[in-house]
């Protein structure tokens, strides 16, 4: 073990040394010609002790001394899985789905105001993971697809008065023609540049949002959007029927439920068929796949405009709850937060992408004296996980096999 | 010829992913000689080179020049100490100058006066990188190029050389001019020289001794003169 | 006629800000190939210690008697700080992911971007942070046209970091190796130039002179705010890609264009959508000329 500490304790300490002179300027100095050590000293003791804990950790886990731990622990996981192995896919799911159906009944408002920001997030989520996980595509604008989807709810019904119903189609094909006009252009681009190029989208779209006055009341946003509604059959005076809104919170969560259950069976489907293996054949190599006979940018644009369809979706839902609009919701850093539950959660994966979403949307609240911290986390969280686990908490299972790994 | 060879690769193992380049090398070069290696495409000549100089990491077995081990270190600690490579395909900087080309080969030197020397030396083997000094190498014409790769090689005031496939895609008066300067930097500057070769006959004919590789292993070693009448040899390589 | 050259003015004082922002993601990418998301935070970082820093020495009263000493002092700290941050920065997250897919490495870049930004709100606040604008005002008039000290300042600024960097990285050794290393990484090795601290020198030149951006910045617009550094960051990145990726000239050339354009674009077009400009420029490059004006400078096969 003192072999393990030895390798490791002079990056440790010079790392410590380097963080102590970047953060001091930005802790210590002050305007009125004073430079005060105390702040800096408690902020860089706090971060070396917790630091120092996980390099102890590092270090007993490279040297094995923690074996006495860590392998009952993975013999307990060993025999959970294969136990969850001979329970049939279906009862699992029976289990959960009944779970998610009784949930407004059994819990607070304030529960079920998260679950369905939980249900949106993973409509969201899967959606992105469709342009990233399954087609390789690094999109950083697809927040914009969510703001097309809401705001067209917004003005159809503020402007049009049309029901909500009718908008959740209309929502999902503008966001669609959305993902055409913008993947048009941008999906003929090399990796790196259409990040950034969809990011310059996302914003794009942002900005004109938040600027034509007249159509979209800019910053202000759009008030006054109705919750969505169904009519009721009345037997008063022979059958009649009576508009009912759903404003009621358990109604919004069962109408999320149904999106976010829609959204995973359809990914499923995608994921299994012949265009997700297309998909998939492009994220591996697409010379390859173009070579191979694969219309590569017809098949990345169906990518971009699926995941589109959802993320427009899930905008209607959130324009029908919010009963609001505004280009405030649909920034950037919601795109990055989206993006990092997927890359957390295990892109490609749809366990994973659901774990990531609700560990990123619970997790915050659970720990609500950390909120200031949340995006610091965040980030520091994306970094992490490409160094240490890039494939995600679940990592996905490839559908197909590669040779070289199945000759051994 | 002293006993202790300069540079000794023991049992190394090599891997690109899943695929095995190297599969446990095995050979010496004793100071002063000009050792050919020579083998089919993709037998891993390449490889050996660039693991010796510390570019590809290898799994197993050890790379020992001048009795310390070298394996693990960084490759840019190797030309100080008098280990060079001239790599395949010339590899010189192409948006660089012909002068800025032959600066980098003595990057690592200091003593401005010996490299100034080395340069009128170098301009002097090759004449036409002195007329074309300014121009950008990328510019030069293949056999040029080669020249200033060997030029710039020869700036790093090498005690070992390895050369990869220097006759690669040159004209035999180019060719010719290389292997000239290959045994005048072996007898005059005493450098000693590893020749990695497709041209079998050319390196059997400049080298004294040669190894012969094939798909990551060493299947034979020998006189060079031995080798060049090898029956098998002459079938495999030498077109007969 | 005098709008056009006030317009003028502006402009180049804009894209002489956006140049030298550009030439860090220019040079990064030149060495490594790598879009490094969190280089506008090296210039929000330097927007930052250095209202720091001159409001600390505002606060010993030294802005009073020797103004231009403090700012030397502020732009030299400043500068060396953010250096130090890019290497750190570099160490950390990138340096790691070397041997991972370009995917990984973006991320993790994205990462640091929204965690550097952070790190700066919660160390420095939500708020706008004033400069010290107070000492530097005053200017030239001549008719409707002005030109203000500041602005002369910045423009003479930035001409003396684009001449220094075209003197490092054209003229010395150091420089020459620098050329050597993003044209051929694996040659530079065999001839003794240890790659690494190539690279970490690219991240400490390309963050100091983006921190001297943010300098010059919060002081002609008067404040700093932590996320200052998202959209100049792209439009530096689309002035870099218009010039040609890892092309130095070239990074030089596309921040002055797209500080025109926006300058001009909001003058005569509208105001409003002034941020929009930068971002057709970078997609249109992207679509019709990817290697953008210089050319890129990237070797693909050379590892």
């Amino acid at each position: 073990m003192i072999q393990e500490f030895n390798k490791i304790w002079k990056p440790y300490v010079i790392g410590l040394v380097w963080l102590l002179g970047l953060l001091w300027p930005l802790l210590g100095i002050h305007p009125d010609g004073t430079l005060s050590f105390g702040r800096t000293m408690t902020v860089w003791l706090y971060i070396a002790g917790g630091s120092f804990v996980c390099m102890i950790v590092y270090v007993m886990n490279q040297s094995g001394a923690l074996k006495g731990v860590s392998e009952p622990l993975s013999a307990t996981w060993i025999r959970a899985s294969s136990f969850s192995r001979t329970v049939p896919t279906w009862a699992w799911l029976m289990v959960l789905m009944i779970a998610a159906l009784l949930l407004p009944v059994y819990t607070s408002r304030y529960t079920q105001d998260v679950a369905i920001n939980v249900l949106i997030y993973i409509c969201l989520g899967l959606g992105l993971n469709i342009v990233i996980g399954l087609a390789g595509m690094l999109d950083l604008g697809y927040i914009a697809f969510y703001g097309v989807g809401a705001y067209t709810y917004a003005l159809l019904n503020t402007m049009y008065g049309m029901p909500f119903w009718a908008c959740l189609p209309l929502a999902a094909l503008f966001a669609c023609i959305a993902g055409c006009i913008i993947g048009y252009p941008t999906l003929r681009m090399r990796g790196d540049y259409l990040a950034i190029v969809t990011l310059g989208f996302g914003e794009i779209v942002r900005i004109i949002l938040n600027n034509w006055m007249s159509l979209t009341n800019g910053p202000n946003g759009i008030l006054g959007i109705e919750a969505p509604s169904i009519y009721i059959p009345g037997f008063d005076a022979g059958l009649s029927f009576e508009l009912f809104y759903l404003k009621k919170l358990h109604f919004l969560y069962y109408i999320a439920l149904a999106l976010a259950i829609f959204t995973v069976i359809a990914v499923w489907r995608l994921n299994f068929s012949r265009i997700g293996r297309a998909w998939e054949s492009i994220r591996e190599d697409e010379t390859a796949a173009e070579l191979m006979g694969v219309n590569t940018f017809l098949l990345k644009l169906l990518a971009y405009a699926m995941g589109a369809v959802f993320a427009g979706l899930a905008g209607a839902f959130f324009a029908a709850r919010m009963r609001f609009a505004s280009p405030e919701s649909f920034t950037f850093l919601e795109s990055a937060m989206v993006l990092c539950m997927v890359v957390l959660g295990g892109m490609g994966s749809i366990p994973g992408i659901i774990l990531g979403v609700a560990a990123l949307i619970v997790l915050p609240e659970v720990f609500r004296e950390f909120e200031l911290y949340r995006m610091l986390i965040f980030g520091a969280t994306m970094v992490i996980m490409m160094l240490f686990r890039p494939a995600g908490i679940i990592p996905a299972k490839r559908v197909g096999t590669r040779s070289e790994e199945r000759e051994g | 010829m002293a006993t202790e060879p300069i540079l000794e690769l023991k049992e190394v193992h090599s891997s690109y992913g899943r695929i095995r380049a190297l599969k446990g090398i095995s050979f010496k070069v004793f100071p002063g000689e000009i050792v050919a290696m020579i083998g089919a495409n993709g037998a891993g000549k390449s490889t050996t080179l660039m693991a010796t100089c510390g570019i590809i990491p290898i799994d197993q077995g050890e790379i020992v020049y001048k009795g310390e081990k070298i394996n693990g270190r960084a490759a840019e600690t190797l030309p100080p100490l008098g280990l060079c490579q001239v790599p395949e395909g010339r590899r010189i900087f192409p948006r660089l100058s012909v002068a800025e080309n032959l600066e980098l080969g003595a990057f690592y030197r200091r003593d401005r006066a010996s490299i100034d020397q080395d340069l009128e030396h170098v301009y002097d083997l090759f004449p036409i990188l002195k007329e074309r000094r300014k121009q950008q190498g990328g510019t030069l014409s293949g056999g040029e190029q080669q020249m200033l790769a060997i030029a710039r090689a020869l700036m790093t005031k090498p005690k070992v050389l390895l050369m990869d496939e220097p006759s690669l895609g040159l004209a035999p008066l180019f060719v010719q001019k290389i292997f000239d300067i290959i045994h005048d930097i072996n007898e005059n500057a005493g450098t000693t020289i590893l020749l990695v070769e497709q041209n079998a006959n050319l390196a059997l004919q400049a080298a004294e001794r040669g190894y012969v590789l094939e798909t990551g292993k060493i299947t034979m070693q020998d006189n060079a003169d031995t080798l060049l009448n090898n029956p098998e040899i002459r079938k495999a390589y030498l077109g007969e | 006629m005098d709008y056009f050259i006030q317009q003028l003015i502006n402009g180049l004082t804009l894209g002489g800000l956006y140049a030298l922002i550009a030439l860090g993601y220019t040079m990064v990418y030149g060495v490594i190939q790598l879009i490094n998301f969190a280089h506008g935070e090296f210039f929000a970082a330097g927007g930052y210690v250095g209202v720091i820093l001159l409001s600390f020495f505002a606060g010993l009263g030294y802005m009073e008697t020797h103004p231009l000493l403090c700012l030397g002092g502020a732009f030299v700290l400043t500068m060396g700080y953010c250096a130090f941050l890019a290497m750190a920065v570099e160490k950390v997250a990138y340096k790691p992911l070397r041997r991972q897919s370009r995917l990984a490495v973006l991320l993790s870049a994205l990462g640091m971007s929204i965690f550097l930004s952070n790190g700066l709100m919660l160390t420095q606040g939500v708020f706008d942070k004033p400069y010290p604008s107070e000492f530097f005002t005053g200017g030239f008039e001549f008719g409707l046209v002005t030109i203000s000290y500041m602005q002369i300042g910045i423009m003479v600024m930035t001409l003396t970091l684009l001449i220094g960097l075209n003197i490092l990285v054209f003229k010395t050794r150091v420089g020459m190796a620098m050329r050597a290393t993003a044209q051929d990484k694996t040659m530079s090795a065999l001839v003794a130039i240890g790659s690494n601290r190539i690279i970490s020198l690219t991240f400490a030149i390309g963050a100091g002179l983006a921190a001297a951006a943010g300098i010059m910045v919060g002081l002609y617009y008067g404040s700093v705010r932590y996320d200052m550094g998202f959209i100049p960051g792209i439009k530096a990145f689309a002035a870099a890609v218009l010039g040609g990726i890892g092309n130095i000239t070239g990074a030089m050339l596309g921040g002055l264009i797209i500080g025109m354009v926006e300058i001009f674009g909001a003058g005569y077009i509208s105001g409003q959508y002034k941020d929009v400009f930068a971002f057709i420029i970078l997609i249109a490059v992207l679509y019709f000329k990817p290697t953008g004006i210089m050319g890129e400078n990237i070797d693909d096969t050379r590892v």
